[in-house]
């Protein structure tokens, strides 16, 4: 029963994997095969390099950069007429130009630069995170090597995922009567399922040929974990945690709207108790620069460990 | 005693209740320093019974001597070539033949000693050039040879082959066998091969087995090839006693025991 039920459950999560690992390897082969022209013949003059190179640049940068253009434009348009309820974007920079340009200012209490917030925020993903990954890893390899752990842990994952974020934030506060420690379970208990998950299937992946290999050559459990397990399932545990990290900055925010103290989420509630929509709107693109590089990091280490080589 | 003795060996899976029985009665003895090839339609139980050999799988009846001893768990005195290569793709060649030979030989050869040995086999194939690459960078022949390199790297009492060359294309497939029948002269290993190709069974074997058709698939008949080595493939095609040996191997496969779906 609970395999059927793993079976239906996973293929939407591995089909994500597939397809953020699909993205990552075809931004990672677009740029040495564009490179490639440029650095194959020896003697090229350094002239023609740097243009194909600003070509490759523009190709890149230009379009999102047209797009971008073309969206403040029209954002200033439909905002600049009297009654709008939102600022226009020469209203947002005005009204939030301090901010900007001084991230780091410390006034005591909640009034600090927005460094200070997102690098709370921060602060409490990487912790909440890291052990996410931790346990997720060991508990995603207990339930994809054992049939046993898996009938009886995988109906209850299946059910805890599916619980929104926030709804866990109530329980950890009663818990841990803390606002730190509850947001950071929140952070943990919402990136650990994609962790568990996707780790579980990369271990259940691993072609039997794999095993052979291993039993011809009589490695014993600990060599086997670490030179065939590990190895042959990080393209799967890279794509869990590149999703949980991603999870985990949406709950953040969410998170801290409702625990208060330093950190972006209140911050975003902190405006819009006082009308502050400019501050909210830049808080927004900040929030969404950071996930965007937060993925980027996450997906990089997993391409340097897999050292671009997925399992087939 | 035979070196490798097969007796009696049997092997049935139970699947959702029903139990059906790939192999019967098995038995098989081959000398030390024979190559021996295992020949039979698809599906008859071919890699199963290299399986058991290999300790991968246990017989279900009769059992495996190797040297004396009884086979029951894996182990690198059977070493196999898997059908597709089974290289790990995150090592590189070199790495690849060192993960065997490191543990093979922990305690027994110093560091230098082992290098020098995964070289020696990486040479031994003639892939010394693409040590540091990656068994994706590399030809699926240029993989059969460094899988093959791996096995031999392990000293292996007796190397099983399951269908070695059988992904690759006829020109490939001719230069690995004349490479494995090099092999085989100069260190006189014990060979057991599967084969989906008569010539190749006949150009490489001392004797082979011809097997017959699942469920309870078993030894139909096993054909001595008594032919001169070293062998030459070019002579081979007008040799009598190789011309007769491949009409009879044909035999069997197509007129005696032809495939169960084309039989039906
Ligand atoms: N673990 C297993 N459980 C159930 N049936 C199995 C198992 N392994 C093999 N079989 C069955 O045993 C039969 C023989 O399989 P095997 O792979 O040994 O054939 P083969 O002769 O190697 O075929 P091929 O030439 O295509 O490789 C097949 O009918 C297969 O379905
Ligand atoms: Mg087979």
């Amino acid at each position: 029963m609970s395999m059927t039920a793993t079976k239906a459950a996973l293929p939407p999560l591995r089909r994500t994997a597939e397809a953020t690992t699909r993205r990552g390897s075809g931004h990672a082969g677009t740029l040495p095969r564009m490179a490639q022209p440029a650095a194959a013949p020896k003697r090229t003059p350094i002239g023609p390099k740097l243009a194909s190179l600003a070509g490759s640049l523009a190709t890149r940068i230009l379009p999102p950069l047209v797009v971008i253009a073309l969206l403040l434009l029209l954002w200033q348009l439909l905002c600049s007429r009297p009654g709008a309820g939102l600022p226009p974007p020469t209203k947002v920079l005005t009204d939030t130009w301090d901010l900007i340009v001084d991230p780091f200012f410390d006034n005591g209490g909640i009034d600090k630069g927005l460094f200070w917030h997102i690098s709370a925020s921060l602060q409490r993903v990487a912790i909440g995170f890291s052990l996410a990954a931790v346990v997720g890893v060991a508990l995603g390899t207990l339930v994809g090597q054992s049939t046993w752990a898996m009938r009886g842990l995988d109906p209850l994952f299946q059910v805890l995922r599916t619980v929104p974020p926030l709804a866990w934030l109530p329980l950890s506060l009663a818990a841990f009567r803390d606002g730190q420690p509850s947001a950071i379970f929140v952070i943990f208990i919402t990136s650990i399922w994609p962790i568990i998950i996707n780790t579980a299937v990369g271990i259940r992946n691993i072609p039997q040929d794999y095993r052979n290999v291993s039993a011809v050559l009589r490695l014993n459990g600990f060599e086997f974990f670490y030179k065939i397990m590990v190895p042959s399932a990080a393209p799967y545990i890279f794509t869990g945690l590149r999703i949980g990290i991603g999870l985990s900055w949406l709950a953040i925010v969410a998170a801290e709207m409702l625990i208060g103290g330093v950190g972006i989420g209140f911050f975003i509630w902190d405006a819009w108790n006082s009308s502050k929509m400019s501050e909210i709107i830049l808080a927004l693109i900040y929030v969404g620069l950071i996930g965007f590089l937060l993925d980027r990091v996450v997906a990089l280490a997993g391409n340097l460990v897999t050292r671009g080589t997925s399992a087939h | 005693m035979a070196y490798l003795d097969i007796s009696k060996v049997g092997i049935s899976f139970a699947r959702a209740g029903i139990r059906t029985e790939v192999l019967r009665e098995v038995d098989l003895q081959v000398e030390r320093g024979e190559y021996v090839s295992i020949i039979g339609h698809s599906g008859c139980g071919k890699s199963t019974l290299l399986n058991i050999v290999a300790g991968l799988l246990r017989a279900t009846a009769g059992g495996i001597l190797l040297d004396g001893k009884e086979v029951n768990a894996p182990g690198p005195d059977r070493a196999v070539v898997f059908q597709n290569h089974s290289l790990l793709p995150w090592l590189t060649v070199r790495e690849n033949v060192g993960l065997a030979v490191d543990k093979v030989f922990r305690g027994r050869k110093s560091r230098a000693e082992r290098r020098d040995w995964i070289e020696e086999n990486l040479r031994l194939v003639n892939m010394m050039h693409a040590a540091e690459k990656r068994p994706a960078e590399i030809s699926g022949g240029m993989k059969q040879r460094v899988g093959i390199a791996r096995a031999l790297a392990m000293e292996p009492k007796v190397l099983l082959l399951d269908e070695p060359f059988g992904a690759l294309d006829a020109l490939t497939r001719a230069h690995l066998q004349d490479q494995v029948m090099e092999i085989h002269a100069r260190l006189g290993n014990t060979i057991l091969m599967i084969t989906h190709d008569v010539d190749e069974a006949v150009l490489l074997s001392d004797r082979i087995v011809m097997m017959t058709n699942g469920p309870s698939a078993t030894i139909g008949h096993i054909l001595p090839i008594p032919l001169p080595r070293p062998r030459n493939r070019l002579e081979l095609v007008e040799d009598a006693a190789s011309v007769h040996a491949r009409a009879a191997v044909l035999e069997f496969l197509y007129a005696r025991h032809a495939a169960p779906a084309l039989a039906a």
